[in-house]
């Protein structure tokens, strides 16, 4: 039986399918795994780094040297793929990791904007989101870090130029801003999981086929990859419980 | 030549109220920490810091010694969110200029290249733009008539950096993974003051790109062992997990009263004999 983590893990590494020789940017644990069984699979040119300086081959060997300032310098020449976290995530994209509520004293601080307003002007990024709820998935962000179909639009061509977000996975399914007004919309659903249930967990309406397919099913070596290669302790199952 | 070395205090001597302070490192790694609990003893106030945010700015938000920070972020790395900073920011305690990593990058570029901006894609349609209303725009003069933020040059009256080592004369030299942005921060201030883990008469066979720091951009070297605790500084030493996680869960007072009371070397042993005792 393929668990919910499972089908995350799936998810998140198909975002990465066809991506070729690019910079897989995963954060947290789900897209960490999702983005090696990518690498062991369908996108073999992926490169991978320790999470620190080094770009990294499977086994963990150094192949190549990326420190910080060398990773601002890939990220605007757009040759990555990053699918970061999300505090707030509203209908067209636009994401929140620096605080809640005013940002001039806000109830809650949080990270601060990071490399979000770059990575979303730059190359292509997606969010992992393990806990679907309507505290993440507002109809307004508090703080706009990562940059959305709509403010990107208002900002003008320099902004839209590399813009793009190709999908946001939860552990409830997975969505993309394929419509014609870039709104957010229910691709497909882990299975166990209805489309009433997200749309229940989510602060806006999500534009949706009448009938939402399933998350795909991993293959016999997928479910291998993960239980026995690269994550035999089940981390994944700390981030999505069963 | 110019013999540099000084003492914490020194440093801190040369630093003024109301000054704009750059810190090197990036988190909570390798942090000039010796230089800025240095800076907590002092009476030296009302500044302007400029860093990617870790420890070094919640020791002196706690210490009630920002008046504005500049930061893309502030984390403990293996602790997301950084106690100190979070209760000054809820409090209102400072103003905050926040800006995106590679925003904050290319303001240490254009100062250290004495130009008043440098334009950048990143920024455009955040709300960094609003938060920060004083960001202008510039066009590209060419056909692709583009329109980029331009970031403001991030000049400082001076910087403190951490280094493995260093010599007399302010050459460092980095030996973890990654520079950070510290030769930046160097050449981006009008003095700029290195503290090292070990000072050295020469550098020997080290690799040559190894040599991060420059003399011309230093005006004071401090040798200050274990200056960067609790903060990692590979390969001499790891980030001291245990006690980042006492400093991120202990009531400030309580810290301060253990830990800050006394000098550096105080500090160190306080530091150890906390290690003796959990053990």
């Amino acid at each position: 039986m393929t668990s919910r983590a499972e089908y995350c893990v799936l998810a998140c590494a198909d975002a990465w399918r066809d991506n070729g020789e690019v910079l897989a940017s995963p954060m947290g644990t789900v897209p960490a795994i999702g983005a090696r069984l990518a690498k062991r699979t369908f996108s073999p040119d992926l490169l991978l780094t320790d999470g620190e300086a080094l770009l990294v081959g499977l086994d963990g060997r150094a192949e190549g040297w990326l420190p910080y300032r060398q990773h601002l310098a890939m990220v605007t020449g757009g040759r990555r793929h990053v699918m970061m976290g999300a505090s707030q995530l509203d209908r067209f994209g636009n994401q929140n990791i620096s605080c809640i509520g005013d940002w001039q004293r806000p109830a809650r601080q949080l990270l601060g904007v990071r490399g979000a307003p770059v990575n979303t002007l730059n190359n292509p990024t997606s969010y992992w989101v393990p806990k679907h709820s309507r505290r993440v998935f507002v109809e307004k962000v508090d703080m706009v870090c990562g940059v959305g179909y709509d403010s990107a639009a208002a900002a003008g061509p320099s902004a839209t130029r590399y813009h793009r977000i190709p999908r946001v996975v939860s552990d409830l399914g997975v969505l993309d801003f394929a419509t014609p007004d870039h709104t957010m919309r229910l691709v497909s659903l882990h299975p166990g999981v209805t489309a009433e249930e997200v749309q229940d967990a989510t602060g806006f309406p999500l534009a949706r086929a009448d009938e939402v397919p399933c998350t795909r099913e991993p293959t016999a070596e997928e479910l291998r990859l993960i239980r026995e290669v690269i994550d035999p302790q089940g981390l994944r199952d700390r981030e999505v419980p069963a | 030549m110019t013999d540099k070395t000084m003492t914490p205090e020194d440093v801190v001597a040369r630093l003024r109220s109301g000054m704009t302070l750059g810190i090197g490192g990036w988190g909570s790694r390798r942090k000039p920490m010796a230089l800025v609990r240095a800076l907590l003893r002092s009476d030296v106030t009302d500044l302007t810091v400029v860093s990617y945010g870790g420890p070094d700015v919640g020791l002196l938000a706690a210490a009630g010694k920002i008046r504005r920070l500049v930061t893309a972020f502030v984390t403990l790395d293996s602790i997301p969110l950084e106690p100190h900073f979070r209760a000054a920011r809820q409090e209102g305690s400072f103003e905050l200029s926040e800006v995106d990593e590679a925003m904050f990058m290319w303001g240490l570029q254009a100062a250290a290249n004495r130009l008043p901006f440098l334009p950048v894609r990143a920024g455009l349609g955040s709300d960094v733009m609003r938060v920060n209303p004083e960001l202008k725009t510039v066009t590209s003069p060419y056909e692709d008539g583009e329109t980029f933020v331009a970031m403001p040059a991030l000049r400082m009256d001076a910087a403190l950096v951490h280094v493995n080592r260093a010599d007399r004369l302010g050459n460092g030299q980095y030996l973890g993974p990654d520079p950070y942005f510290d030769d930046l921060f160097c050449e981006a201030a009008d003095s700029a003051y290195v503290s090292c883990e070990e000072l050295v008469a020469d550098f020997g066979t080290a690799a040559p790109q190894s040599l991060l720091i420059k003399r011309y951009a230093v005006t004071g070297v401090v040798a200050t062992p274990h200056g960067a605790h609790f903060t990692s500084c590979v390969p001499d030493y790891d980030r001291d997990e245990a006690f980042q996680k006492l400093y991120a869960t202990t009531p400030w007072p309580e810290f301060a009263a253990r830990f800050l009371h006394g000098d550096e070397k105080s500090y160190q042993s306080a530091v150890q004999t906390w290690h003796e005792e959990s053990a």
